[in-house]
């Protein structure tokens, strides 16, 4: 079968929205589309029912409860409104959070701004492999803890954290956790109660449903948390997340929850296949790949490799049928490479070589090989081009090498 | 990012890829820029010590598909020209040429200075060999 062009490998990105998830969506945005909060008519009535539904569908892929699911418009609300509504609503408790260096922009950020309004961040380090230690979180911790805020699955790298250990320690600890869980939600098990976990971050775009739609999970009981609302007015969600309902996104939403909770098994089972041949295929094919990240605490669908000596930019210029991502410094607006990378040690010249793959559910075995093909082909061309590459092969040491750079 | 065709023309079918033998003494080699940038360019070029005419250039490059563009056209434009003649070559003449973005101007740079880099040590390599020339004169005088 031949394969249809481009093909989109960047699910990490975002997720095309499932046909499934699309055909429950369509009558909300025509006949039904009435305002959830309409108490006094059958639009509004059809509305409200069809926001029940995915609350319960979105509550049941991560084992919580329909009353804990608060929807808000995408994951970087939900981080704000974790980590903000925690921070003020606790603030005779503690100013202290504790974070990683390797999260995403919606919580470091968030983070950064906090600190000019008086809280205390640690960042904590990762590993080579990714990972935090926990035994540094646990000795982070002081009686102004008042909130941890690790990911589940990094964005970059797919690495996951000991996101249950953490839970244990922020419960032994009565500190609360949040995590953001918008790369392993619908993708890998996730279970708020069996991880300990307080608050959690999802968002629909990622998992094969709409954009501009997430949740943000709010633990109820054992503890119950409060949070301060960042948004202010109608008193919608509880009064944590004021604004008319998106029906349309959540009824959608919710039907890719159910979707993803339903096929995750198998869904793991062939991405972790087609992954680990998208590896095996580069490796076999070129030397010099240097994978970034823990392989074995990993989302299944998850590929980080450097193509040593061949810039990112270049690379994905032409490999320009395959929709990837590279965290080359020539790829990002600030012309700085991925902070992810560097914060797990990866030299800035291996970092500038990095591309991540995003397998996802409509990803085939044809187009894994066809993509192989592309990378090995292009990579060897440019390497040929490559001044780093020839050097390396003259006995240099590259990352050893003075540069002048007046 | 949309890339200019003359970008992707130089980028799929680069001129002059390859190294020259960088001791002789008639090559001049510029290696600029810095992994930690992003960035690293080779550029050589053969000339002939008569006229001072550049007869031969080659690069390699590690960078974005514009620096690779960058490099590819400014080899194609020192052959023929005399060093004097190769020095009065500007970056902003290839931002124009090649239709580059703001953000891509860098790339550019790295190729002129990549030109001034060979340049200069072809011409500290003929200074080192004269004066070697003339330790050898005045040997054979005593
Ligand atoms: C880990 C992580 N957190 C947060 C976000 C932001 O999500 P959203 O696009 O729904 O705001 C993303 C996606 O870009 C992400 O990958
Ligand atoms: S070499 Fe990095 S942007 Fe051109």
């Amino acid at each position: 079968m031949a394969v249809k062009l481009p093909v989109y490998m960047d699910n990490h990105a975002t997720t095309p929205v499932d046909p499934r998830v699309l055909e429950v969506m369509l009558p909300y945005f025509t006949n039904q589309f009435g305002n959830a909060a309409s108490r006094n008519h059958s639009f509004g009535w059809q509305a409200e029912q069809g926001v029940d539904t995915a609350r319960e569908q979105v509550a049941a892929l991560i084992n919580a409860t329909p009353k804990e699911i608060i929807f808000t418009s995408g994951a970087t609300e939900s981080d704000n409104l974790a980590i903000k509504g925690v921070a003020e609503m606790y603030r005779e408790k503690g100013n202290h959070i504790i974070t990683a260096v390797t999260e995403h922009k919606a919580v470091l950020d968030t983070c950064k701004r906090l600190e000019k309004h008086g809280c205390q961040v640690t960042y904590l380090p990762v590993s080579k492999e990714g990972l935090i230690d926990l035994d540094e979180l646990r000795a982070t911790i002081t009686d102004k803890t008042v909130l941890i805020t690790i990911m589940y699955a990094n964005n970059e790298i797919g690495v996951l954290q000991p996101i249950e250990e953490i839970g244990k320690i922020a419960k032994e600890k009565k500190v609360l956790f949040h995590t953001d869980a918008v790369q392993a939600a619908g993708k890998v098990p996730f279970d708020v109660q069996k991880m300990n976990v307080d608050l959690a971050s999802i968002t629909a775009h990622k998992m094969y449903g709409p954009k501009g739609v997430g949740a943000l999970y709010v633990r109820r009981r054992n503890p119950r948390v409060q949070l301060s609302a960042i948004i202010d007015g109608g008193g919608h969600e509880r009064g944590m997340r004021s604004g008319t309902l998106n029906v349309p996104g959540i009824v959608g939403f919710g039907a890719a929850c159910e979707v993803a909770q339903k096929e995750m098994p198998a869904e793991m089972e062939r991405l972790r296949g087609l992954r680990d041949r998208l590896h095996q295929g580069i490796t076999s094919r070129l030397d010099e790949i240097y994978p970034n990240g823990s392989m074995e605490h990993r989302l299944p669908h998850n590929l980080n490799v450097s193509f040593a000596y061949v810039e990112g930019e270049s690379l994905l210029m032409g490999i320009n049928d395959i929709a990837v991502s590279s965290g080359s410094a020539c790829t990002s607006a600030s012309l700085e490479p991925s902070y992810v990378l560097k914060a797990l040690g990866v030299g800035e010249d291996l970092a500038h070589t990095s591309i991540r793959f995003g397998l996802g559910r409509f990803n085939t075995e044809e187009e894994v090989d066809y993509v192989v093909d592309r990378l090995a082909e292009t990579v060897s061309r440019l390497r040929e081009l490559s001044p780093l590459y020839e050097m390396a092969k003259e006995g240099v040491d590259v990352s050893a090498m003075q540069w002048n750079t007046d | 990012m949309a890339y200019s065709d003359k970008v992707l023309d130089h980028y799929k079918n680069p001129r002059n890829v390859g190294s020259l033998a960088k001791d002789d003494p008639n090559v001049g080699t510029g290696l600029v820029g810095a992994p930690e940038c992003g960035d690293v360019m080779k550029l050589q070029m053969k000339i002939n010590p008569e006229t001072e005419v550049i007869e031969d250039a080659k690069f390699k490059t590690f960078g974005c598909g514009s620096a690779i563009a960058s490099s590819s056209l400014a080899t194609e434009w020192i052959k023929g020209k005399t060093l004097e003649e190769a020095l009065t070559i500007k970056n902003t003449e290839i931002v124009k040429e090649l239709n580059l973005p703001p953000v891509k101007i860098h790339c550019s740079v790295l190729a002129e200075d990549a030109i001034k880099a060979a340049i200069a040590d072809y011409k500290g390599k003929q200074s080192v060999s004269t004066a070697e020339g003339a330790t050898v004169a005045s040997a054979t005088a005593d």
